[in-house]
């Protein structure tokens, strides 16, 4: 196959047929991965870390992002930095703890010594080497090429020349702020981390993540259950939108049956928890009018971030990124995102919900994982049943969440990247 | 089947009011590793309805991140599983159905405990731990789970009754298995 001219399209769009079509090899094939490594994985913005998991000075992560050793910290000022995890004199994994807080970082092999801002302190033998060794930038350890934040959303880049990611953000930022803005005193991440794999592209967990169209005979076994636990309540569902944010980012936005932490509350809450979400709705309007109150409490939604950024606004806040390993298993991180200074009552509300639903051990998930492994498997067709359809609701003027404009959004960019790369930058020319 | 009688699902056979006299500190660590592999079998032989039966009206069952203390609590830290005993009812039905689509077809499951230890508590109840592999194997995939699981138990109507079950899984991820779908 030449990658740059496949035989077959890797997407078929036909507007006036409503037709949108995708190449089943855009899952299966390794030189579609390498091809995304170098021209989606390493020239958009990707999500590292929230600034709340580093709360302090020295507070660090290390974290593998996008096939990259990550450490991500905060200076003694408060600055936070990320760092390429590798040291300068030969290679090896600085800091090789997944959390913790530092001072400082050694090397255990040779016992360089470096700073919180990844500069050189000190290394053994210095009388070895030249006066002028720790004043040369190949001394320290290398910062990403890009670092840039959004409201506490910390992404890297390793494309020098991207696009600031505020405007790379586009119209993605705006539901951002509508997550952010639940709480005047920011959100953070709450301790414990869901780490786990699915044996699928990756792709298909992107187009998962924002698909409506799935629940209702995916998650029949869920439905049943939230039924119950919210004693019978009328099973409330709006009409939710999907939309085109720009640059790949998508979002479907709308009422479900669930309950809220901020701030819809269900009957299962009781009296007591009733009082508490009226006033946090009271808050909200004061702050935001009726308008946007209203969209920032009662209604949810998936916003996704291209290329690997899944923010689901829903009866708990997931945060979920995700990496090929190869073509057909991906590793999948998630955490649960929470105002800062909600009540006990809220924050344990909240993890139930979350439970219920998300995860490994949740009561969706799971069924999640075995649609797409099945996709997967099924792929093993795709040279003799070679292509997808998402052209679900292309004959509305306004699709319902129901439908698949977002994952037309995701696949128009990727399509547009892996195959009329800009030139320049670490595009590769076509052979 | 001299110990039979502290068995739930075995109460039938066995004595139950000389047990119910009988303290939790006299319960041997044999008695509770057959408590132990008749939870597994259950486990294995997919009778979860069964299974249920040997938790206490007040149950929790819990399996935390890999990442938390293994006393965290999920009131404040996310878990993988945090069930009461109404949501592990609904776990039980949910697995049982065709619409659990992730175990229908029912995975096959080996439940291996070892390692058993007894502690009692000043409440009379029983504290005991014990090391988990579990194996599930379904579309040609074998998945391992590793960990070390802590009880608590309590005797009701002469028979042992799980009041908490926590799960700590081994290693830093769940990869490559990705889905904790059945009953560890």
């Amino acid at each position: 196959m030449n990658s740059q001219y496949p035989e077959e399209p890797a997407i078929i769009v036909d507007p006036r047929r409503n037709v949108f079509k995708v190449a089943r090899r855009n899952f299966v094939d390794p030189e579609i991965l390498q091809l995304e490594q170098k021209r989606v994985f390493e020239r958009n913005w990707i999500y590292l870390g929230h600034g709340s998991e580093l709360a302090k000075p020295g507070d660090f992560v290390t974290r593998n992002v996008a096939g990259r050793s990550i450490l991500f910290t905060r200076e003694a000022s408060g600055k936070p930095v990320a760092l390429l995890n590798t040291c300068p004199h030969r290679g090896m994994q600085v800091c090789r703890e997944r959390k913790g807080n530092a001072k400082s970082f050694q090397c255990f092999y040779h016992g360089w010594i470096f700073g919180l801002d990844g500069k050189l302190r000190s290394q053994p033998g210095e009388d070895s080497y030249d006066p002028d060794f720790k004043s040369r930038e190949t001394s320290h350890m290398i910062p990403v090429p890009r670092f840039e934040g959004y409201r506490d959303f910390y992404f890297v880049c390793f494309d020098a020349e991207v696009q600031p990611l505020v405007d790379y953000l586009a119209g993605a930022r705006d539901f951002l702020d509508v997550i952010c803005d639940q709480s005047e005193e920011g959100m953070a991440i709450v301790k414990g981390t869901h780490e786990y794999s699915v044996r699928a592209n990756w792709k298909l967990l992107t187009e998962n993540s924002i698909d409506g169209y799935h629940a209702s005979t995916t998650h029949a076994s869920y439905f049943d259950i939230l039924m119950q636990s919210n004693g019978g309540a009328a099973f409330r569902s709006g009409a939710g939108r999907g939309y085109d944010l720009g640059n790949g980012h998508a979002v479907i936005q709308g009422q479900a049956p669930w309950g809220r932490p901020v701030a819809d509350w269900i009957p299962a809450w009781g009296e007591e928890g009733k009082k508490e979400i009226d006033e946090i709705y009271a808050t909200l309007v004061r702050k935001h009018g009726e308008e946007r109150a209203f969209r920032i409490a009662k209604m949810g939604r998936n916003l996704f971030i291209y290329p690997n950024l899944i923010i689901n606004d829903i009866m708990a806040i997931v945060v979920r990124t995700y990496y090929p390993l190869a073509p057909d298993y991906m590793n999948v991180t998630s955490w649960a995102l929470a105002p800062k200074s909600e009540s006990e009552w809220s924050r344990k509300y909240r993890l139930n919900n979350f439970l219920e639903f998300l995860g490994p051990g949740g009561f969706a998930t799971p069924d999640d994982a075995e649609a797409l492994e099945h996709c997967q498997r099924g792929f093993s067709n795709y040279k003799d049943v070679p292509y997808s359809d998402i052209s679900k609701g292309m004959n509305k003027d306004q699709p319902s969440s129901n439908d698949e404009l977002q994952m037309r959004a995701f696949w128009t960019q990727w399509n547009k990247q892996m195959f009329s790369p800009p030139a320049g930058s670490n595009a590769i020319k076509a052979a | 089947m001299e110990q039979a009688d502290v068995l739930a699902s075995g109460g039938e056979q066995c004595d139950q009011g000389s047990l119910r006299e009988r303290k939790m500190s006299e319960v041997t660590r044999s008695q509770v590793e057959d408590f132990l592999f008749e939870e597994a079998d259950l486990l294995d032989s997919w009778r979860l309805p069964e299974w249920l039966t040997l938790f206490t009206e007040d149950a929790e069952y819990h399996v935390p991140c890999m990442d938390l203390p293994a006393d965290a609590s999920p009131d404040d830290s996310l878990f993988y599983i945090a069930d009461d005993r109404f949501r592990l009812g609904e776990r039980v039905k949910r697995l049982m159905k065709r619409t659990a689509h992730v175990e229908y077809p029912h995975s096959r499951t080996r439940h291996l405990f070892s390692n058993t230890r007894v502690k009692t508590r000043e409440d009379s109840d029983l504290d005991v731990s014990c090391v988990f592999a579990t194996y599930r194997t379904k579309d040609g995939v074998t998945d391992v789970y590793v960990g070390s699981s802590k009880y608590r138990m309590r005797q009701v109507d002469g028979a042992l009754k799980i009041r908490s079950k926590r799960c700590l899984l081994d290693g830093d991820a769940l990869r490559p298995s990705g889905r904790i779908s059945i009953i560890l």
